[in-house]
């Protein structure tokens, strides 16, 4: 870096090195402020379509990629990326939607989300006890379960067309149209991760192995352990996700959620976790899926063709990407 | 492939030596070529009138992710990893297509080498992003894969346009006798011409210190970010190769193509080029193309459900890879 980055040598760091290393420990700030641009300039852009519906569906859609963005901050915080998300949220929505009527929901709930946790478990014990790295290993395992998800298609009887009512509801209804019901499940979820990582062991040791393996190693970590309850838990907030989400599009096809995965990707490196490891946090990773879903409905308004749409989502990824890269710089 | 050049001043081993050091160095690759050879064997017994016209067959249908798997092998060697190649190898793919259609045959010519240009300059943006921005790799390459993608939609919005037919004979049929497909002897000489001057050279010695030791390379008097650049542009032009490729396999251009970002990563990484850099060749990758093309075909031939033969797949590729880093752990503890 060509700027001053005085850390160690100037007594008293100046203003923009303050605001620098804010920004750096505190991103939620400012992405709010470049969330708040976009909903003025879709305020701009439409103005017939803002009221208390506008919120709330926004909300909605953003909920479920919040949730497998914390997948991916989760695992990038140790250093890894978890690419299986969108193949264990669909098989888990399609379970669930298939199994109901037979099985009833709350079995069928249950049923999908053990298979959710042997899937993360199986990469869990790949990334952490045989060392395999995770992005091959979680791009592995979304080709065995989407193919058991497609196998499964084949096998089980569908009854119904849509989903439960239960997960419907959950997944598609507003309260007041503004308060989406899936802000029942989000909150605890996001509360837990977030006061997890900051106050719990467990949340220092994810800080740990990402910031330096060896440290952690040599502190007395024991990386597997922590590696392998990391997979589980993401594998069951991609499957609270795929209910999410087979809810909102009351389908249950077994790539429902292909599509997030990469903008989960998108969501938490836009909310300032590092995909080095050891740097983030959950607050910033919200703020990015609202920004990436703020700006996917925003181009869908603004009536570009889908092609154009792609490039300028791209383009604008790079950008803020890019922008924090400069303004957060160290050394 | 890694090093097996005598340190000069060092008196040559005696050839036995010389043999089983290779063998070591290159365990991963023989234990791939090996395992090939034994499905072949396997292939034949269950399949007895498997012969030419299906290696044609499996050379044509396994070129375009080949060459994706090389360009992906040597932006990995270098340290990268470039998700938008299936992006890049759609777009070169339509602008071929859309470019060839109603055009003479020379014409086609000239749109080949444009394409070519077309896919280093691609590659020149993704490497330099990365480098000016200093947003990781993954990342950048994940933005791109979005705009190359929609570039590909803009090119073209559904599937069309054509190709000349002399492109489409480059990868049909055989070459002096049946048993040597065309695409095979394609591959190869691609390969052998880019590939094996490179990995001689500065560059090529570059492209792998940055890989293995970033620090260490600059130190050592090697423009980091540069080589870096080179190294996405190289993967660039084999994209667009694939591109041009599947522009002569299917005679059409297509905007939306799956599967090819990963299913290169996991060939490289088979192949045994190592995700964290500076170590590997494109020979190996080459062969678990190959490897992950016949298995598909065996499990076909085999009657198994095509939706179990993906998870089959996916649990073949988990296995192999957990065997791989078990072995090379226990190396390096050692």
């Amino acid at each position: 870096m060509s700027e001053t980055v005085g850390t160690d040598r100037a007594p008293a760091p100046g203003a923009v090195t303050v605001m620098r290393r804010q920004l750096r420990d505190r991103p939620v700030i400012p992405l709010l402020g470049l969330a708040a641009a976009l909903v003025v300039a879709f305020a701009i852009a439409s103005p017939k379509s803002m009221g208390p519906e506008w919120v709330g569906i926004q909300l909605r859609a953003a909920i479920p990629l919040a949730i497998l963005a914390g997948c991916q901050t989760l695992a990038m915080l140790t250093g890894g990326i978890d690419l299986s998300v969108g193949a264990v949220a669909s098989i888990v929505g399609f379970l669930v939607a298939t199994l109901e009527p037979n099985i009833g929901t709350p079995a069928a709930l249950l049923f999908a989300f053990s298979a959710a946790v042997l899937a993360g478990l199986i990469t869990g014990i790949g990334v952490g006890v045989f060392r395999v790295h995770p992005l091959i290993m979680t791009l592995a395992m979304s080709l065995v379960v989407f193919g058991t998800a497609n196998y499964l298609q084949n096998v089980l009887v569908k009854i119904q067309t849509g989903v439960p009512d239960l997960v419907r509801s959950i997944g598609s209804d507003t309260l007041y149209a503004v308060l989406p019901y899936s802000l029942v499940v989000f909150v605890p979820v996001a509360a837990v991760i977030i006061f997890g990582l900051r106050r719990s062991g467990y949340g220092r040791l994810l800080f740990a192995i990402g910031d330096n393996p060896i440290a952690a190693r040599l502190s007395g970590a024991r990386a597997w352990q922590v590696l392998v309850v990391l997979y589980v838990i993401s594998a069951l907030l991609a499957a609270v996700a795929g209910v999410l989400i087979s809810g909102l599009t009351n389908v249950a096809s077994v790539n429902l959620a292909d599509n997030y995965v990469l903008p989960s990707v998108a969501a938490a490196v836009i909310g300032g976790t590092s995909i080095m490891g050891g740097r983030g946090g959950y607050g910033g990773t919200i703020v990015g899926a609202l920004i990436l879903t703020l700006l996917g409905s925003l181009l869908g308004t603004l009536g570009l063709p889908e092609a154009t749409r792609q490039v300028v989502f791209g383009s604008i990824v790079v950008a803020v990407a890019a922008v924090y890269a400069r303004v957060t710089a160290e050394s | 492939m890694s090093a097996t050049t005598t340190p000069a001043g060092v008196t040559r081993p005696r050839p036995l030596e010389a043999i089983t050091a290779w063998a070591r160095d290159n365990s991963w690759s023989l234990g791939l070529v090996g395992f090939l050879a034994l499905l072949f064997v396997f292939t034949k017994l269950i399949q007895p009138s498997y012969g030419a016209t299906a290696l044609q067959g499996l050379a044509n249908s396994m070129l375009p992710l080949a060459l994706a798997a090389v360009a992906q092998s040597i932006v990995i060697i270098a340290g990268g990893i470039d998700l938008s190649v299936a992006s890049m190898m759609a777009l070169t793919n339509v602008v071929a297509a859309s470019q060839m259609r109603g055009q003479g045959e020379e014409y086609a010519v000239l749109v080949v080498i444009g394409v070519l240009v077309l896919g280093l300059v691609l590659g020149l943006v993704n490497g330099s992003l990365i480098v000016f921005t200093r947003v990781p790799d993954i990342v950048v390459t994940l933005a791109m894969l979005y705009v190359w993608a929609g570039c590909a939609l803009l090119v073209l919005a559904a599937p069309g346009g054509s190709a000349a037919v002399w492109l489409k004979d480059l990868v049909k049929g055989s070459l002096l006798i049946e048993w040597i497909p065309k695409s095979a002897v394609l591959l190869i000489v691609i390969v052998a011409i880019v590939w094996i001057p490179l990995r001689r050279s500065r560059l090529g010695l570059s492209i792998y210190a940055i890989g293995s030791n970033r620090l260490a390379a600059f130190r050592s008097g090697v423009a980091v970010g540069r080589t870096k650049i080179v190294a996405y542009a190289l993967g660039g032009l084999f994209a667009a190769l694939g591109g041009l490729a599947l522009t002569a396999s299917m005679g059409v251009g297509r905007p939306m193509l799956g599967g090819y970002t990963l299913m290169s990563i996991a060939a490289a990484v088979l192949g045994g080029v190592s995700l964290a850099g500076g170590r590997g060749g494109v020979f190996g990758p080459i062969v678990a193309v190959m490897i992950l093309s016949l298995l598909q075909t065996d499990i076909t031939l085999v009657g198994v459900n095509p939706n179990l033969a993906t998870v089959l797949q996916g649990a073949i590729l988990i296995g192999v890879l957990m065997l791989g880093s078990i072995t090379q752990f226990r190396r390096g503890r050692r």
